[in-house]
């Protein structure tokens, strides 16, 4: 083994009912670097953390971690912790209710006197020496979700870790927060820290990253230093395939829907949650609403569906003035929404992927009259076929699929509606490189068909790629309103960011 | 084909594997103890009607007022994932609300016992409704927000019937408590076929089961696909109700006199085992009535079964809360996982074992 | 909230002082709460007919199921100044204090129908029910008929109360003595005295094909429960019926069930002790001296065969409401 190697895992065979999620993958990690782990959802990053941190028990293979001797048996996260293996997940797995410093300790004082005092100024210095801007007594609900994030990583670091993973720790930050979290990645990689990095943005990637492994369908594709791997070239490792799709895409674009009929149109329209604000679109177009997380995006089109609790406002569904104040209300005027967060608000976990694809569409046909089986599984089989939605069965429960073919359930969903007007709220989040485009190109398709659309995400190429008009938002304010020229990346930011002053 | 059929079948019975090899084993045991403990007899009642007798019927007969509560508790606790304690009390409510009727009116007839049953349901649901407000609309825990009834309901009971335990005959009542001339099996067990062919109707011609399920696994998206929750949860609690009410009724026909203090007395907790016993989530989302229905069942059983070998009075309940105990962790996912994952062990193990040899 | 207590607390007592204008012997009655059973129904009844105005009384009376709200009450009557404190206690432990700020103040204290556990010393009188002598009464009753062979199905109360404790004692003890009494099955209706219970353990014994000819209940309810289960068998009940109905209490539909000989028995468990308890204070207003200690009232049981109507009104518990039946 190279002396400057902290965790060797070789042949990692793992496998579950049907699938073998991983197939004899090789990952190395050295010293002090920044090891971008990439492939598709479903490709085994998951499964390989997972394995690494104790959650799973591989079937075959080995693992070697610096400092342990002889191959590591890691069976509960509790071993990976003991042998210098953190984890921070893309969820934040602490107390919200807890201080700060309570959240960085606590399960880790067993057997000692708690004695509060000196973990606060542990912490205290713990945060300081990071430069993480939070403090001990804080409660954590207090903080911005970055440093929550933080929080976590600080609280992994101080268990004297050699390996930290970091997975989809950007996923639900701002710009600004990102910067704040690469540079205290920098700051742990210069103290020696084999950092395991796992995202969807391969911006990111490419910022922060020494090396990548990729990963495709379970199997290894191969290891690269950043330098040496183009971005397309990693795109197209992942997906296994070459870039034409990608090419295909950037040459359609969007085209604007011109004098179409108004589909939708509010004025001074406003909920518990967002402040009164116009807004109208036209069939067939696709527009966007972007700004920063936080902004106002997501709530402003939550108004428009009645998902909050709608205060005021005129809205009119092709001319015709109506009243939406509930979900209900807006699928009946022709109106679908995707939510944000897929898994809170999207999902029926337990019920089977048929059950999620017909939700929808069931309830518009009202309560008494169910559909027969027959025909529920005759929609879900014709939805799983054009979305290509990888599942077992329709009879597997949702929660059991991949984050992207849970997002493409979602989408079947309120396609099998038919509606007028779609409202995706980041619909490409958390899902992997083949099904954004994929995403991307179905919206295009749908407007083709004159569906309008509203299409809300946080990467602002794929909305200029899709979207013929942009709604900035901005401290929970409409402030530019972009279209045809207007539409470049630079001309977006400089929106977004206020101008000059 | 086969497979895929047989394959959908597993999972669909998956949830009802534990209660039926205990429902087995309870058999089993039984029979080795006693080979004739199912037989099955006609005797004459003292009203001059057949009747069948045995082991087997008592279990099912008594087991009715059980197996119709478990149901309506079943749909409360995959809604709200929570459990309504009062039902017990609020039967007796029921039941004092029939009785005032049928005595107002002066006797019981076809006609008085209709307008009487049906105005018991109606308060009932009432009740019902009010313990629905409190868990939909103001958020309650089901367990405190049923607390004040479960804790005042019988004195409830009592204000409305005052101290008399009033005594009913009429052949009405003795058809419902016991059986109807000319049929010699317990109509109390009937009950049970009418409810579950009721809530099966209702589950055929509405989407109710869908709409239950989604509100009790994910109650904000399934707002977020028009369904309303608070009136999905009140639903649930409505349907309790009528549960209740016909549970009511059968007890009180079988003793022919209504007494707020005992009847259906306890039920509630046997109710909420019935539907853990059945493999359902207490938490709410996806359940099975029939898990429920043999839930009810079996602790049936094992109540026949004790007094079957005369466990002393003493003992009864602890040997019942250990056999529980026993299906509960069985059934519990932990445990569910353990055995699968021996069970492919060794079923690949074996192949492996077959292949060589071949 | 506990501002608003002391409030109504306050005028409460304010309000008290005026009615201490009225004349009258002052007593302060804490019972159980009515809706328990028809007994107690029977027993709150009772000490409302006796303790009244016109009997010369100006009494108080305070019904709660629980201990902490009958010490409260015990404690405001003393503050108040009452003459007598009458109790029925929701739990037998915890008094003392109470007991010993009302002999400082000159409080007479009479038990009736529960005993506490303290010192006799602490209280006047003790009027309360004799339960191991209902089960000798009923046991007593069971031997005159002389039969060949006693068989019995055995319903107890809730295990451990006074009542199933008295009530099983004399039975038992007559089983392990006689050759020809055993008791076939033994059951419970466990802490509610549930005659559903009861029913399924006589059905069980009826599955089981067990021969008994005697049902020894220690309620009328259990004993209502059997009975269902024995018509539902087919199996003849009451005065010459195969099997004999024992039940105990003395509600007035139980009652009207032995008057019609669809039962044998029922034991009295008598609440009406206001009377003992009336002519005591009276005594000792009158200067007499009394015998105190524990005082058992009179309780006798009823035969099918001598059982009268006037029995029913005199004794019985609960109100007798007409029989529902068909038109």
């Amino acid at each position: 083994m190279q002396n400057d190697v902290v965790l060797t895992m070789r042949g990692i065979v793992k496998t579950f009912p049907g699938t073998r999620a991983l197939d004899g993958v090789d990952f190395t990690l050295r010293k002090g670097e920044v090891h971008a782990l990439m492939g598709e959802n479903g490709a085994g990053k998951s499964t390989l953390i997972k394995v690494l941190t104790g959650v799973y028990e591989k079937d075959a293979g080995s693992i070697w971690v610096e400092g342990s001797e002889g191959e590591a048996h890691i069976h509960s996260p509790q071993d990976a912790q003991n042998i210098g293996i953190s984890t921070v997940y893309q969820e934040i797995t602490l107390c919200p209710n807890l201080t700060v410093a309570e959240n960085m300790f606590i399960g880790r004082t067993a057997g000692q006197k708690v004695n509060w005092k000196e973990y606060e100024k542990r912490a205290t210095e713990i945060l300081d020496n990071l430069g993480i801007p939070a403090r001990a007594r804080q409660e954590l609900s207090h903080c911005s979700l970055a440093v929550q994030q933080m929080v976590a990583i600080a609280r992994a670091v101080d268990m004297q870790c050699k390996v930290l993973i970091l997975d989809e720790p950007t996923s639900s930050l701002d710009e600004k927060e990102v910067e704040m979290l690469f540079k205290l990645m920098r700051d742990l990689k210069s103290r020696g820290v084999g950092i395991v990095f796992v995202t969807h943005f391969l911006e990111q990637v490419y910022e922060i990253s020494d090396r990548i492994t990729v990963l495709r369908n379970g199997q290894l594709v191969g290891e690269y230093p950043v330098s040496e791997l183009p971005q397309v070239e990693l795109v197209a490792r992942m997906m296994g395939k070459d870039l034409n799709d990608m090419e295909d895409l950037e040459q359609v674009g969007a085209k604007s829907a011109g004098k179409a009929e108004v589909v939708y149109e509010a004025s001074g329209l406003s909920s518990t949650e967002c402040r009164p604000y116009d807004f109208s679109i036209r069939r067939g177009e696709v527009n966007g609403f972007t700004g920063l997380l936080g902004s106002g995006r997501s709530e402003s089109v939550r108004a428009v569906f009645g998902a909050d609790r709608v205060t005021g406002g005129k809205v009119k569904v092709k001319g015709k003035e109506v009243k939406i104040s509930n979900p209900h209300d807006a699928m009946k005027n022709g109106i679908g929404y995707l939510p944000e967060d897929r898994k809170r608000d999207g999902i029926i976990a337990d019920l089977s992927v048929r059950e999620n694809i017909i939700l929808a569409l069931q309830v518009m046909k009202g309560f008494f009259h169910p559909m027969s089986k027959a025909q529920m599984k005759e929609f879900a089989d014709e939805y799983i076929k054009t979305l290509q939605i990888k599942t077992a069965s329709q009879d597997t429960p949702i929660k059991s699929l991949s984050g992207g073919n849970q997002q493409k359930v979602i989408l079947a969903r309120w396609l099998l509606t038919h509606p007028d007007y779609l409202i995706l709220d980041e619909p490409t989040r958390g899902i992997d490189v083949g099904t954004k485009l994929e995403i991307q190109k179905l919206v295009l398709k749908l407007a083709e068909e004159d569906m309008s659309v509203t299409f809300i995400s946080s990467e602002i190429e794929e909305m200029l790629r899709t979207c013929s008009r942009l709604i900035v938002m901005r401290d929970r304010k409409i402030v530019g309103e972009l279209t045809g020229d207007q539409l470049t990346q630079g001309y977006v930011m400089k929106t977004i960011a206020g101008g000059e002053q | 084909m086969s497979n895929g059929f047989k394959k959908k079948m597993m999972s669909e019975l998956s949830q009802l594997v534990i209660p039926l090899i205990a429902l087995a084993i309870l058999i089993l045991f039984n029979l080795i103890r006693d080979p004739g403990f199912f037989g099955i007899g006609v005797a004459v009642n003292n009203d001059g009607n057949r009747v069948l007798t045995g082991n087997l019927i008592s279990i099912i007969d008594s087991a009715s007022e059980l197996a119709i509560i478990a149901m309506g508790m079943t749909l409360v606790t995959a809604a709200c994932g929570g459990q309504d304690i009062s039902v017990g009390a609020v039967g007796a409510i029921s039941g004092a609300v029939f009785v005032k009727m049928i005595q107002a009116m002066g006797g019981i007839n076809a006609g008085t016992f209709a307008v009487a049953l049906l105005l018991a349901i109606v308060v009932t649901i009432c009740f019902k409704l009010f313990n629905g407000t409190l868990v939909s609309v103001f958020r309650i825990q089901p367990m405190i927000a049923t607390l004040i009834l479960y804790s005042c309901g019988r004195s409830i009971a009592y204000w409305i019937n005052g101290d008399a335990t009033p005594q009913l005959t009429s052949p009405i009542l003795t058809a419902i408590g016991m059986t109807i001339p000319g049929i010699p099996v317990p109509t109390p067990i009937f009950c049970v076929l009418l409810v579950g062919l009721l809530l099966a109707l209702i589950f055929r011609f509405t989407n109710i089961s869908l709409y239950t399920q989604s509100v009790g696994i994910n109650q904000g998206a399934a707002r977020l696909n028009g369904i309303n929750p608070i009136v999905i949860k009140l639903l649930s609690f409505v349907l309790l109700g009528v549960c209740v009410s016909v549970a009511s009724l059968i007890g009180i026909s079988r003793l022919g006199q209504l007494n707020h203090k005992t009847l259906l007395v306890d039920i509630e907790m046997d109710a909420i085992l019935a539907v853990a016993i059945g493999g359902n989530n207490l938490g709410g989302g996806k359940f099975k009535l029939s898990g429920s229905i043999l839930g009810a069942y079996i602790i049936q059983m094992l109540t026949t079964t004790l007094y079957a070998m005369k466990v002393s009075p003493v003992n009864v309940k602890a040997y019942k809360a250990i056999v529980i105990i026993i299906i509960v962790i069985a059934g519990s996912p932990v445990v569910k996982e353990k055995v699968t994952a021996l069970w492919k062990k060794l079923r690949s193990s074996g192949a492996a074992i077959r292949k060589e040899v071949g | 909230m506990k501002k608003i207590l002391v409030l109504a607390l306050a005028l409460i007592m304010a309000l008290s002082c005026f009615t201490a204008l009225a004349e009258g012997i002052k007593v302060g009655i804490i019972n159980l709460d009515p809706s328990e059973s028809g007994y107690r129904q029977a027993n709150v009844q009772n000490l409302n007919d006796v303790f009244t105005a016109d009997n010369g009384y100006d009494a108080t009376f305070v019904t709660a199921p629980t201990a902490d709200k009958q010490l409260e009450a015990a404690n405001s009557f003393i503050t108040e100044g009452v003459q007598y404190i009458l109790v029925s206690a929701a739990e037998v432990t915890g008094w003392d204090e109470v007991l010993e700020a009302a002999q400082e103040a000159g409080i007479g204290v009479f038990l009736f129908d529960r005993l506490i556990e303290c010192d006799p010393s602490l209280y006047t009188a003790a009027v309360v029910s004799d339960m191991p002598k209902e089960g000798e009464t009923a046991v007593a009753w069971l031997e005159s008929l002389n039969l060949d062979e006693y068989k019995i199905l055995h319903i107890q109360g809730q295990l451990g109360s006074a009542a199933q404790v008295g009530r099983s004692g004399a039975l038992t003890a007559k089983c392990d003595a006689e050759e020809n009494w055993t008791i076939v099955r033994e059951g419970t209706g466990g802490d509610s005295w549930d005659p559903n219970e009861a029913r399924n353990i006589a059905q069980a014994a009826i599955d089981a094909g067990e021969d008994f000819n005697i049902v020894y209940a220690e309620n009328d309810g259990m004993a209502a429960g059997v009975v269902a289960a024995l018509d539902k068998a087919g199996i003849t009940h009451g005065v010459n019926g195969d099997v004999i109905i024992m039940g105990f209490d003395c509600n007035k539909w139980a009652l009207k069930k032995v008057l019609d000989g669809e039962w044998n028995y029922d034991g009295q468990c008598s609440p009406f002790q206001a009377a003992k308890i009336d002519e005591m204070i009276k005594a000792l207003e009158a200067g007499e001296e009394i015998e105190g200690g524990i005082i058992y009232n009179d309780e006798v049981g009823f035969d099918a065969a001598t059982i009268t109507e006037e029995d029913i009104d005199t004794y019985g518990l609960g109100t007798l409401e007409d029989e529902v039946t068909l038109d």
